[in-house]
């Protein structure tokens, strides 16, 4: 393992501690969704799934 | 006498018409209110599409200076450790420095400054991928790909306007978990796992674009400083995510 890994890791968990209050305010203060409202983020989320299996395949 | 006359007539009739005007008022205080209401609403969504049009202006020229960045990294051969440098500066800056300029001109300098480090910070992975047999069909597959979902995902928002502000706690938390996992796969070294992280970041940044550019238009975000940074942020991390996804599949990494 080089110094960089380690360097590496050690800056995802800063970013990760630095995140984690943030992330549980989002959690608890975000409106909740509606059934409707998931479809409307899950068609786009599909479509970007194909889009990148296309990707791929043009490889 | 004609002159007094006609003095007493004109204040009259003056008198009169403010009456009316008053009556008029009085009588539409209803209607005036909603006037009133309109207006603010219509000074509302004049101020929505200002902050949405200087976003989209300072994003294309922030990507722009990160692309001549990037370039001049690629040309000076830069060392691997670059893009650690830069991304670690450039994270450090944009969480405790940023916020501090977001309201004043310098926050724009300091936008050229984070986004022109990530783009030097991309030389040396970028030089890495050209060198593959494919690499520049890679790069450029990466590339156009990352443009078509944004600009995809930005435009389904901008037409449906629909409220993504619900997914601010669930991105969140999916973004901790990645990091999470890539920490572990610093230490693991798992291709199958590092294709999952890549697969995975393409999707929450994805939301991210919804959940931000949903933002901006419903007045959520009015500083198009730190609307971009975010919208970079995102165009950076599926671009990276794209290249090592399609690295990975493409059997040459």
């Amino acid at each position: 393992m080089d110094w960089m890994q380690i360097v590496a890791a050690l800056a995802l968990v800063m970013f990760i501690v630095f995140l984690f209050p943030r992330a549980r305010y989002m959690l608890e203060n975000s409106p909740k969704g509606s059934s409707s409202d998931w479809m409307s983020f899950l068609i786009p989320v599909i479509a970007i799934i194909l889009f990148v299996m296309l990707l791929i395949q043009l490889v | 006498m004609d002159q007094d006359y006609s003095k007493k007539s004109r204040a009259q009739a003056q008198s009169g018409v403010e009456t009316t005007n008053a009556q008029v008022i009085e009588i539409n205080d209803g209607q005036s209110a909603t006037i009133n209401s309109a207006r603010s609403r219509a000074g509302a969504g004049i101020e929505i599409n200002k902050v949405l049009r200087n976003t989209y202006m300072l994003l294309s020229m922030t990507l722009l200076f990160s692309g001549l960045t990037a370039s001049i990294s690629m040309a000076l051969n830069m060392p691997p450790m670059t893009y650690l440098v830069s991304v670690i500066g450039g994270m450090v800056i944009a969480m405790f420095v940023l916020p501090r300029f977001a309201n004043s001109p310098a926050g724009i300098g300091i936008v050229f400054l984070i986004t022109g480090m990530l783009g030097f910070g991309l030389g040396p992975m970028l030089s890495m991928y050209a060198s593959l047999p494919n690499g520049g069909n890679i790069i450029m597959l990466a590339l156009g790909g990352t443009g078509v979902i944004f600009m995809g995902l930005s435009a389904y928002v901008l037409a449906t306007r629909k409220d993504f502000s619900f997914l601010g706690g669930f991105l969140m938390v999916g973004f901790l978990l990645v990091l999470v996992a890539a920490v572990a796969n610093i230490f693991l070294q798992m291709p199958v796992m590092s294709l999952m992280i890549s697969s995975v970041v393409i999707l929450i940044m994805s939301g991210f674009i919804l959940y931000d550019t949903s933002r901006i238009i419903h007045g959520g975000e009015t500083n198009y400083i730190l609307a971009t940074i975010g919208l970079y942020m995102t165009i950076f991390n599926i671009f990276i995510s794209l290249l090592q996804l399609l690295g990975i599949m493409g059997g040459d990494d």
